[in-house]
């Protein structure tokens, strides 16, 4: 029997803001317990919820960044349920009226070469507010609760089963976590749990237009969890069909070490969350303005750039895809091509080849990288007007790595500093590419003379000999010759 | 409707109130009295009227995203029942 | 200086004929003396009442004194005070010293007003007895065979026996404008969003507001110039300017509408406090009113419908006592859903428990648009009747409770019986807005009856120009009962 998967996510982005969505506790990670729970997020008798102007902004840009409609008014909503974790004993969420509904997100995969587009619908998005930590380690036998991370804003985002396998679920997931950092609105750090997602997993026969019974796996905080927990649940829920069993619906936990799902124990209990509007918060206006606002401060998303990249520039899909990894990179890239526009190629191979992979080495963002685009412009345009080879640049691109301001500060406040780095390494090093032809024709005679037995075994048709003295020819010119030209000279005194 | 003492039951459970079956038989006695008198309610035709959620029809109003908070944890975890190491401890949390 | 307005009192302390420190020992000892009795206050707390009294005075002395610095408030123990024991009337919370101020101790602090205790009162505010109480319930000071009406029992109690020349109350479904009615005081309940909620121990949050409770409007005005204003901490509470709810006490009522609901004047009135509203109204026709008569059609559904909205937000309000942060934790439990369960039996009591299973029912699956949805749409129903009727008249007047204050035990077995007592003042929680209550005379047994007066939105300035017109020809305010 052919099976399909049926897979829609609820991503968790834990929005960027200074202070938590209903308190001014700050959102700070990495605090002493506790040390960042104020009165309203611990719930004491008698506190009330503010709601705070940044996570809404964030929405509305996530709103307009998808596609999606920018609800006014917007309700909150209390979902009630009882957790050490939720100081309240419910969760501000919002339920029957989304700040954000509908939208799509629009995926490039690419898997063994192929190129493919997909749309995935959103279905919503929401403002809801964080649950604390429950710290497991043993007290006495007991549970410890950190409160910090209560009232964190988060945006929960759902998107419509529209994904089919894990591969599509994960590039989905990339997407929208490139999507979120792009705009601004959240920081992406898995570890730390600010991009967090559950998937709704079912299977069906293919062909069928029946959704099968889903399990919803929660939690899942890298993107390799999130495919290898699809793909074990999408294994296990077919197995049991295909023994004859039946799928119950549940709430299962992904466990790294063993690669399994299991089912959640606290979450046994049928939910009745007793939603209904909080009386604390009043409804949520959104105005025209407001809306007109954001969408000006939006920047070129990042689907429209890689449109534009592969238009305008030429590039792949693939270099596209890269380069819009985010916005640090799309920035950086931009920056090279303003300075050589002649060559869009060029700078993206050097982007994501060598600046790419030295930033990598050292842990750095494309942000502080330690190169400007200037001077790697510089580096560029000297490989194009042939002053170096490509090979002398990777070492010139080296020397210049190591020379260059290491500090940490943004290569946008560097503007106009040491622009001509390349050029001093080349001139100073005399890296010069040999294209005086007078200087060249004199190094191949040289080596013509130098080397007889060769240039017999050339004229007697060996086209190997001809490789060899090119070989020398660069050797002598210690790899600063032009190697198309000595070819071409080296051809016509051989055959003169 | 009437009510059940299962739904007795139910309901103390999802308000995570330990109630005994004697205890659940008075309740359903007292909270019957009380749905007969809220099903008055039902008698009123509403379809045409929007839920009123709020005494006054006003809108949310914004805080600026700011930290206007300091870290007051001893104070406020010298009310606790059990904490150790600035967490409040509470009997195993199963997931 | 015990039956002293609060006028009087402020114009002592400012002349310097007795210091706050005189003045708050004074009230402390007439409330350590009588509330053994009375059991009007949870705590009292005289190193601290005497230490603020001493600061009110060096205030007073450095001329920076404002018209309630210095003077003895009684607070309702559901507002949240900073180092005081703030119980909301439940073992749930008999240990908690509350780490911060509500908005209301905080106005009352930054003015030099005296915390003179924490009143008793029905636990979270639920009751109309205040035999809901862990602390036990508060008597009538009338007769002690009485109850105090409720929730703001303790504060009625102190305010009429003259332990406190005022003191605060919240009011959720009548609970400042009952036992205010019941102890023979003055009570208001202002407009929904006027009074900041911060620190106000929620029950039901979209119809909760905090209140004052004194002997007269006048001293009802000047506790609302210090309660009432915008507080950024509550997103309910209203922007406007600053009002002085004194400014328009002295007007005269020459053309004043009174509205009279039909549905107000029924057989369900006892006989003692019908004619004691009715001479009241009479008196108001002499003072140039002009009675109409108005109908608010759906009364009669208020009760249900609160019973449907205010045990919903409660249960929901009410979650965050678990035994987790604060408050009462069971001592003995097998894990943690255990705990919960035990924690929530053991510090609740039984009306708290039947509202939070009612709130619990009607907000559960399958059940939520025949109630909640019902309710909130009858209760638009009851607002628009309201609206309908401010159109023919200023303010709206009727009975506060159908009956004097009832005897202690009387009710208590009998939950919908206590709950329709409440018919008159729920339906101004509903609409959200702004109703008080005043003495006008004695019924059954002696015991006093209190005349309700409805405003509409905002017409708290004019409401309490309306009541103190009144006292002026009167003297029901001014009596206390024997001790």
């Amino acid at each position: 029997m052919q099976w399909e998967t049926v897979i829609g996510l609820e991503v968790h982005a834990q929005l960027s803001t200074e202070s938590k969505i209903f308190s001014g506790a700050s959102t700070a990670f990495g605090a002493a317990p506790n040390a960042e729970a104020c009165a309203v997020d611990l719930a004491l008798p008698g506190v009330l919820p503010v709601l705070n102007r940044g996570a809404v902004e964030r929405a509305i840009r996530f709103g307009l960044a998808v596609g999606a409609k920018v609800n006014s008014p917007s309700i909150f909503a209390r979902k009630n349920y009882f957790y050490p974790d939720l100081p309240k004993g419910y969760q501000i969420s919002q339920y029957e009226l989304p700040v954000v509904e509908g939208g799509h997100i629009q995926l490039q995969i690419v898997q063994d070469g192929k190129e493919q587009e997909k749309i995935v619908r959103l279905v919503r998005a929401h403002l809801e507010e964080d649950a604390g930590k429950s710290l497991h380690e043993d007290f006495h036998g007991m549970s410890g609760i950190d409160l910090n991370r209560a009232g964190t804003p988060l945006l929960e985002i759902v998107s419509e089963p529209d994904m089919r396998s894990s591969v599509e679920a994960v590039a989905y997931a990339k997407t929208l976590h490139t999507l979120v950092r792009w705009i601004g609105i959240c920081d992406g750090n898995m570890q730390e749990g600010s991009f967090r997602c559950d998937a709704n997993v079912s299977v069906r026969l293919r062909g069928s237009d029946k959704l099968g019974t889903r399990c919803e796996i929660k939690n899942l905080n890298s993107f390799r969890f999130l495919e290898k927990a699809i793909d074990y649940e999408a294994r296990r829920q077919i197995e049991i069909l295909e023994d004859g069993g039946s799928i119950q619906q549940q709430t299962r936990l992904f466990d790294p070490e063993k690669g399994e799902t299991r089912a959640m124990r606290s979450k046994e209990d049928a939910q009745d969350y007793r939603y209904f509007p909080d009386p604390d918060l009043l409804p949520l206006e959104i105005s025209g303005n407001w809306i007109e606002e954001v969408k000006k401060g939006l920047p070129e998303l990042p689907q429209q750039m890689r449109t534009r990249l592969e238009h305008d520039y030429g590039l792949s899909m693939y270099d596209a895809l890269l380069l819009t990894a985010d916005r640090d990179i799309s920035e950086y890239y931009e920056a090279v091509v303003g300075k050589l526009p002649s060559d869009p190629k060029l700078c993206a191979n050097w982007v994501m080849g060598e600046v790419s992979a030295y930033l990598n080495n050292e842990g750095r963002s494309f942000d502080v990288c330690p190169l400007s685009p200037a001077q790697l412009a510089q580096l560029l345009l000297r490989i194009k007007d042939g002053t170096i080879s490509g090979k002398i640049a990777k070492d010139v691109f080296r020397q210049m790595w190591a020379q260059a301001d290491a500090e940490s500060i943004s290569w946008k406040n560097r503007e106009g500093v040491d622009e001509g780095l390349a050029d001093r390494i080349i001139d100073s090093q005399g890296l010069r590419q040999i294209s005086d032809s007078s200087a060249l024709e004199n190094l191949v005679y040289e080596v013509l003379a130098a080397n007889p037995k060769s240039v017999e075994e050339f004229k007697a048709g060996k086209e190997k000999a001809f490789n060899a003295l090119v070989g020398q020819v660069m050797k002598a010119a210690r790899g600063k010759a032009n190697p198309a030209q000595v070819n071409e000279i080296l051809r016509k005194k051989l055959t003169e | 409707m009437s009510l059940s003492l299962d739904d007795v039951k139910r309901v103390a459970n999802l308000a995570r109130i330990e109630i005994s079956e004697d205890e659940a038989r008075k309740a359903l006695i007292q909270l019957s009295g009380i749905f007969d008198l809220i099903e008055q309610m039902q008698a009123v035709d509403t379809s045409a009227i929007t839920p009123m959620s709020h005494a006054q029809d006003v809108m949310q109003r914004l805080r600026a995203d700011a930290v206007t908070e300091i870290d007051q944890r001893e104070l406020f975890q010298s009310v606790a029942p059990q904490v150790e190491a600035g967490l409040y401890l509470v009997p195993k949390v199963i997931e | 200086m015990l039956n002293a307005s609060l006028k009087q009192l402020s114009a002592m302390l400012a002349a310097r004929k007795i210091s706050s420190v005189e003045l708050t020992s004074e009230f402390l000892k007439r409330s350590r003396a009588l509330n053994p009795e009375y059991n009007a206050f949870i705590t009292l707390d005289e190193r601290t009442s005497l230490a603020q009294a001493q600061a009110a005075d060096i205030l007073i002395g450095s001329g920076r004194g404002q018209p309630l610095t210095g003077i003895p408030i009684a607070q309702k123990d559901i507002f949240c005070t900073k180092g005081w024991l703030t119980t909301c009337g439940s073992k749930m919370l008999s240990n908690f010293i509350s780490p911060y101020d509500a908005h209301v101790i905080g106005r009352f602090n930054a003015v030099g007003a005296v915390n003179i205790g924490k009143t008793n009162m029905d636990e979270f505010a639920m009751g109309s007895s205040n035999e809901t109480s862990f602390y036990g319930p508060v008597k009538n000071p009338w007769d002690t065979a009485a109850v105090p009406g409720g929730s703001s029992g303790g504060s009625a109690c102190a305010v009429a026996a003259r332990m406190a020349p005022a003191a605060t109350g919240t009011d959720t479904g009548g609970s400042i404008r009952q036992p205010a009615a019941l102890c023979g005081i003055s009570g208001l309940k202002p407009t929904y969003g006027l009074v900041s909620r911060y620190g106000m121990v929620a029950f039901a949050s979209s119809l909760d507001q905090g209140g004052p409770m004194a002997k007269s409007a006048e001293d009802l005005a000047l506790m609302l110039n210090v309660m009432a204003g915008f507080d950024a901490r509550d997103s309910t509470s209203l922007e406007r300017e600053p009002e002085d709810y004194t400014r328009d006490l002295e007007k005269p009522l020459d053309g004043l509408r009174i509205g009279l609901p039909k549905e107000y004047f029924v057989k369900e009135i006892d006989e003692d406090v019908a004619r004691a509203v009715e001479a009241a109204i009479g008196q108001y026709r002499k003072l140039g009113a002009e009675t109409v008569e108005v109908s608010l059609p759906n009364t009669k559904l208020s009760v249900p419908v609160y019973y449907v909205l205010a045990p919903a937000e409660a249960s929901s309000n009410l979650s965050r006592f678990d035994g987790v942060r604060y408050g009462y934790r069971a001592p003995d439990y097998l894990d943690l859903n255990d705990m919960y369960r035990k924690t929530r039996a053991q510090g609740f009591g039984s009306e708290v428990k039947r509202r939070i299973l009612i709130g619990t029912y009607v907000l559960s699956h399958g059940y939520y648009d025949a109630y909640y949805i019902q309710a909130q749409k009858l209760r638009r129903l009851m607002a628009q009747d309201f609206a309908e009727a401010f159109k023919q008249c200023d303010v709206i007047m009727g009975p506060t409770s159908p009956t004097v204050a009832f005897d202690l035990g009387e009710r208590s077995s009998d939950p919908v019986q206590m709950y329709l007592s409440d018919a008159y003042t729920i339906a101004v929680n509903l609409a959200g807005l702004p109703a008080m209550s005043i003495p006008v005379g004695f019924g059954h047994k002696n015991r006093p009856v209190g005349l309700h007066i409805i405003g509409n939105y905002f017409a708290e300035a004019q409401m309490l120009n309306v009541a103190h017109q009144y006292q002026l020809e009167s003297d029901w305010h001014t009596r206390m009962p024997k001790e």
